[in-house]
């Protein structure tokens, strides 16, 4: 890590990786085991929530358990003086959950767009795909849809280690 | 397997869980149950693996760290020495089995998540060592669109 996270914020970042504890007085037994005060746990804690270290807190859910079994990772080869336009739109769909731009591997891989698309069945992330698919219209050179069929691992970050 | 308030609690708490003394009693009187309900009922949603953790989501690029998703094009009779091997390292933040609607044969999936960009290239290097088998890393040169929040259907 950087200066942008001091040795206490990492120790911290260890602490929480596999999960906050489920206890009444989370950030005190935190402030416990680092041994600081549990304002400056939660002060910290704030601290990486608004610089975006921390993306969020919260449950995450096993996708598959709450009813998404069907994980589409749609692909696009599409002309890269338009993917930052397309992408965008793309994007902003309400039922893509992340969007990238990403390096081609030609000759294996000749994908720059990726689009991921979860549903309750691949028909329905089919469907999805297929709106991708018209709404890209000429730009989409070829695609693929990818659909995870086991989850082999989920652990999240774990530095540290 | 999950009821209604199950669902609920899903679906409410996939962000803005409080930072104050006693978060989880905030938290279940936004949702009408009491603190002990709450905790119990997120304890056998982990133990059940509906949850996969409750806590922060790091971006760790924000901390000077690096995310990286790469792929692998994994013969059919190593698949589960490979599973094993890619697994153990724990810069793998998440695994997936994929199969392409054509013929694409990438079919594993992984997330390295490393404290330094020059982590990655290093696990590149030391999982395409211990497999045998090359990684495709797919570093991203432009986010769009992230947002993992998703309403409960089960």
């Amino acid at each position: 890590m950087n200066t942008s996270a001091d040795d206490l914020d990492r120790r911290l970042v260890m602490a929480t990786q596999g999960g906050l504890p489920l206890v009444p007085r989370p950030y005190h037994q935190l402030a416990g085991q680092l041994g600081i005060p549990a304002q400056e746990v939660m002060a910290r804690m704030r601290r990486l929530l608004d610089s975006g270290v921390i993306r969020r807190i919260g449950a995450v859910p096993n996708h598959y358990a709450i009813g998404y079994t069907a994980n589409g990772m749609s692909v696009w080869d599409v002309p890269d003086e338009r993917i930052d336009e397309l992408g965008a739109r793309i994007g902003a769909l309400e039922f893509v959950t992340h969007c990238y731009h990403r390096p081609r591997k030609l000759p294996e891989w000749p994908y720059s767009l990726f689009a991921m698309v979860h549903g309750s069945s691949r028909d329905e992330v089919l469907a999805k795909v297929a709106r991708i698919a018209e709404l890209l219209g000429a730009d989409c050179r070829a695609h693929d849809v990818l659909f995870s069929t086991k989850i082999l691992k989920k652990t999240g970050l774990r530095i540290g280690a | 397997m999950i009821d209604a308030l199950d669902r609920a609690i899903i679906d409410r708490l996939q962000g803005d869980f409080p930072i104050c003394e006693q978060p989880y009693a905030e938290a279940a009187a936004a949702l009408g149950i009491g603190e002990d309900e709450l905790i119990t009922r997120l304890q056998r949603l982990l133990d059940t693996r509906v949850l996969t953790r409750f806590g922060p989501m790091f971006q760790v690029e924000r901390m000077g760290g690096a995310f990286v998703l790469a792929a692998m094009r994994v013969p059919e009779a190593e698949w589960e020495r490979v599973v094993e091997v890619v697994n153990a390292f724990p810069e793998v933040a998440h695994n997936y089995r994929r199969e392409s609607a054509q013929n694409c044969d990438f079919n594993m999936w992984f997330v390295l998540a490393t404290e330094t960009p020059e982590g990655i290239g290093a696990a590149v290097r030391r999982i395409e060592a211990a497999s045998g088998l090359p990684v495709f890393p797919f570093p991203k040169l432009k986010e769009y669109f992230v947002e993992m929040k998703l309403a409960v259907r089960a």
